[in-house]
């Protein structure tokens, strides 16, 4: 079989329905149809907006750290303790309950049944207490700042022993709070990550084989597969930690003097957790950024209106940097004090990690290679995506390379390297995603204007926060600090000018976090008074524009869900009346020579 | 066109912004200018695909933009341009991996000669102990750290008792040789940072870490903490100073052995109460919290703290005297300051301590 034979099979019919189309169970009364729903569409959005509202409140957090990194006791509330209170909640936030909770429950939600021509998932009632549970997480996480003591003030990492002695905020309440709510968070995303996985594996619609799947599915599938598989990790160490905080066992806990008391505690290691949290922590970054390849994957290919390039190899790419990404934890720790010939084999599987990443960035600029392209506002996003990435990777790189890291490690090199590519790069994604995606949800197109001024002020203006900052790491700049000129002054080697940078970042950082108001106005103002879009607004194949109505209604499909009879990527084909065949049209004499 | 352009010029203003920002590397101090050569390596290499794959992107935008009347090409899969495009990659990252592995090697590989020396890391200052003559340090553990024993060494290990224990803010080491450092934590995890020796490791409560590097250049450094230890984190500091082999010798002859302090022979310190509050204020890492100059810290400043009023977190108030800070000294938790957390360990000072210290306060008050 030639490679370019992309419908991997003579199949040009779809085989016969097995059983009977049997129609949904609706409800009836309103809150069944929008707070208790089982409709995966309702639970998306559910998921979304909780989200976001929580998102909004982390990068709130993020604007006071800035202001106080730039002018340095301006806010009176913002104390040594507050800061890093600030830093810890604003992480956790961003990485679990944003990023997350949006890629997976969020467009997990809305996508999986719609592209692969599926009713709903197949748990409707388990899906739907997955996001009660996630709301619940929120809560209690929301909870912490009003205990005594305030939220935990000892990173997103969570490291002990500091997180549960006294000489770190939060280290009663704060820190149980955490733990109590990433226990339920994990709960509750087992529960949407298992209807996620069987719905992908056996809810597809007739002809949907696994390489006909659009890549956004088999990135989602694959970020769900690791989540269920890493989540665990960070249970049991919230658990284990909690244990040790609160009944005095010795997991991670070594003999101690804390502020001059001798604890109880003995023989346990620190470094346990590190190891527990990062086995966790790692395929965390590719949870947020597998969804945002494959997201990417189909953004290029539909607006550029060429198949993705290499789809195969994509599918591959993303399987393989899966995997992958459970054997390279430990390049979070080359200074942790493990054993320092470790350093030999992470350094090299993480860098082997570079190879399938380069290849997906190579496909989407091939992609763009002799396409048609429209510059949409998602494409807009799509490329801003890319352009970040690449930088993102490549400084990736450095760190990865045991030798750099150690100058490097615990630098604003690392703010920078990690923002950019699981921070700005996934949420230009989550953007260009949203726009793209908006007409099917609402049935009205977003305001262009709003769009793409949206687009310019974000897409320059997280560049220009986060580029620069790489240098202050090289200089030496260390991360989760207060202030850097301590009771000594600043350090020997931190000139005035560097403290302008921080300026300029900080008024990056108001300016576009400000203009994010405009895409959430944009969000409300749209959805009643935005240009009626139709089915099928920017030509696309996949299963969710061939709907019967727009918004889809439950159940999806209407009467008789559709069959497939090609790829995800039938763009541009020669011969073919239009520039794209969606995938539920059958083989014949208008669709060209390539099917 | 504008995103081609934009494109474009973010591209290139990356690149000169990395050629002319001023904010680079700090000075090299130690032997691991190696380190400084594979990041040099890594830049070109990882520069060189970043300006060329985002001007391949910005042409593809600009050359392939909508037209009506033109369709894409339809092009699924290449295979021989993806083989080549693997395999260039693949050598990438070789030739940056290699290079990168084998200064690994020599840094794991601590020189057999190399001079010892201990940090130790607790909630927020710095100590050091030396070997002493016999080149061997004691056995320690935290179960032995008391206040007549700060360091936990073992008092019955004859390799111990020549230990050289500085709790000053300072540690020197002599130009030229290779020093293994060995870091022990009391608490919580730090890390010993010295941006200019490029070389460091946190450390950890229950383990002896270490790193090791050749000071290369005579000076002074300032010495942070890069593993979050909690609130004073930022103000973790310390001074590395470099120096002669004599003058370094002449140095360490100043510090007390574990004998010496275990037999009640401290270094004391000559000069004025002031002048020995202002040390035993530094020694004792009370700058971590309380800032001379009024800013915001951990604790409350000691800038206007004599003589004023201060509003406790059981409602009730007390006049700020020489009774009030002695006790808070020596019991910390006993009357805590509205708006602080309890967290300040108990000082273990003598009288003439205690009186030098109150008399420093005093003296910065103002």
């Amino acid at each position: 079989m030639a490679l370019t034979d992309v419908t991997h099979d003579a199949q040009d019919f779809a085989p016969p329905a097995e059983v009977e189309e049997a129609e949904l169970y609706h409800p009836k009364t309103w809150l069944g149809k929008y707070v208790f729903s089982q409709d995966a569409k309702i639970i998306a959005l559910q998921y979304s907006i909780t989200a976001m509202a929580v998102g909004l409140l982390a990068l709130l957090l993020s604007v006071l750290m800035r202001i106080q990194l730039a002018w340095p006791g301006a806010v009176s509330f913002i104390t040594p303790d507050t800061y890093i209170q600030f830093v810890t909640m604003h992480g956790m936030i961003m990485v679990i309950y944003l990023l997350t909770a949006l890629f997976l429950g969020g467009f997990g939600n809305y996508l999986i049944p719609l592209m692969v021509g599926a009713r709903d998932m197949v748990f409707p009632y388990v899906n739907m207490v997955s996001y009660w549970l996630y709301l619940f997480a929120v809560l209690i996480l929301l909870a912490s700042f009003f205990v005594p003591g305030g939220p935990t003030g000892s990173g997103w990492t969570l490291y002990p022993p500091q997180a549960i002695l006294p000489g770190t905020p939060g280290s009663g309440w704060g820190i149980t709070l955490m733990c109590i709510s990433l226990g339920i968070f994990v709960i509750g995303f087992t529960m949407g990550g298992l209807n996620y996985v069987v719905t992908v594996l056996q809810a597809r619609t007739r002809g949907m084989t696994l390489m006909r799947m659009p890549l956004t599915i088999w990135a989602i599938f694959t970020a769900t597969v690791l989540a269920l598989l890493a989540f665990p990790a960070l249970l049991v160490s919230a658990i284990m930690m909690s244990l040790d905080n609160l009944l005095g066992t010795s997991y991670f806990m070594p003999a101690i003097i804390s502020l001059g008391q001798q604890l109880d505690h003995s023989g346990g290691s620190p470094v346990l957790f590190q190891h527990l949290f990062w086995f966790f922590g790692h395929p965390e970054v590719y949870i947020v950024a597998l969804p945002a390849f494959g997201i990417i994957s189909e953004l290029i290919s539909v607006h550029a209106r060429k198949n993705i390039f290499g789809y195969r190899l994509m599918v591959w790419a993303i399987v393989v940097i899966g995997g992958l990404s459970f054997v390279v934890w430990a390049h979070h720790m080359y200074v942790s004090g493990m054993n320092p010939y470790f350093g030999f084999f992470f350094a090299t599987t993480t860098l082997i990690i570079a190879v399938p990443t380069a290849i997906k960035v190579y496909n989407w600029v091939l992609t763009l290679w002799r396409g048609n392209i429209r510059l949409n506002v998602p494409m807009l996003f799509a490329i801003g995506f890319v352009f970040t990435f690449i930088n993102g990777g490549l400084t990736g790189i450095f760190l990865g390379n045991v030798i750099i890291d150690v100058p490097l490690s615990d630098t604003y090199f690392v703010v920078a390297h990690f923002h950019m590519v699981m921070a700005v790069s996934p949420i230009l994604a989550v953007f260009g995603a949203v726009y793209h995606w908006y007409p099917k949800i609402t049935g009205r197109m977003l305001n262009d204007g709003m769009g793409k001024f949206h687009f310019w002020v974000t897409f320059v203006g997280l560049y220009c926060i986060y580029y620069p900052m790489h240098y202050l790491g090289i200089l030496g700049v260390p991360r989760r600090y207060f202030a850097n000129a301590g009771a000594n002054g600043l350090p020997d080697w931190f000139p005035e000018s560097a403290q302008m940078v921080n300026v300029g970042i900080t008024i990056a950082a108001i300016v576009v976090a400000s203009v994010q108001l405009v895409f959430l106005y944009n969000l409300y103002h749209s959805a009643t008074r935005g240009k009626p879009a139709g089915g099928n607004p920017w030509g696309a194949t996949t299963l969710e524009w061939q709907t019967a109505e727009t918004p889809p209604t439950h159940g999806n499909f209407g009467k008789e869900l559709p069959s497939v009879y090609r790829w995800a990527y039938d763009y541009s084909v020669p011969g073919a009346e239009e520039d794209f065949i969606p995938q539920n049209v059958p083989a014949g004499k208008d669709t060209g020579h390539a099917s | 066109m504008v995103l081609v352009i934009v494109l474009i010029l973010l591209v290139v203003g990356s690149v000169l912004f990395h050629f002319l920002s001023p904010w680079y590397l700090t000075p090299i101090a130690s032997n691991w200018g190696m380190i400084d050569d594979i990041l040099t390596i890594t830049f070109v290499v990882c520069g060189f695909v970043f300006v060329a794959i985002n001007l391949f992107m910005a042409y593809a935008i600009y050359k392939y933009r909508y037209r009506k009347d033109r369709r894409a090409d339809y092009e699924p899969e290449n295979k021989k341009l993806e083989w080549w495009l693997t395999a260039f990659t693949t050598v990438g990252v070789i030739a940056m991996l290699a290079p990168g592995l084998i200064v690994w090697a020599k840094y794991v590989d601590v020189p057999e000669d190399a001079m010892l020396v201990e940090a130790i890391g607790q909630q927020w200052h710095w100590t050091y102990r030396y070997p002493g003559a016999d080149g061997v340090f004691g056995t320690v553990d935290t179960r032995n750290i008391s206040a007549s024993n700060q360091f936990g060494l073992n008092p019955d290990d004859p390799n111990g008792q020549d230990d050289l224990l500085v709790s000053g803010a300072e540690v020197h080491l002599p130009i030229g040789g290779p020093v293994k450092v060995t870091l022990r934590s009391k608490d919580v995890l730090h890390d010993f940072y010295v941006p200019q020796i490029r070389s460091k490791m946190d450390l950890v409560p229950g383990m002896i870490t270490y790193f090791w590097f050749t000071p290369t250049k005579i000076g002074e450094y300032d010495v942070l903490c890069a593993e979050l230890c909690g609130s004073g984190h930022y103000n973790m500091r310390s001074r590395m100073v470099i120096e002669e082999e004599a003058d370094f010798q002449a140095w360490l002859q100043t510090q007390p052995t574990f004998a010496q302090l275990l037999a009640g022979i401290g270094s004391t310190s000559g000069g004025t109460p002031i002048e020995q509050g202002e040390q035993l204020a530094r020694d004792q890492g009370c700058m971590a919290c309380h800032s001379l100059d009024g800013s915001a810290g951990v604790g409350p400043t000691w800038k206007g703290l004599v003589g004023k009023n201060e509003t406790l977190i059981d409602g009730s108030s007390v006049l700020v005297d020489d009774a009030y800070l002695i006790e808070s000294i020596l019991n910390p938790n006993a009357k805590v300051v509205k708006g602080y957390a309890p967290i300040m360990p108990p000082a273990q000072l003598a009288d003439d301590q205690l009186k030098a210290l109150v008399a420093y306060l005093k003296s910065v008050s103002g």
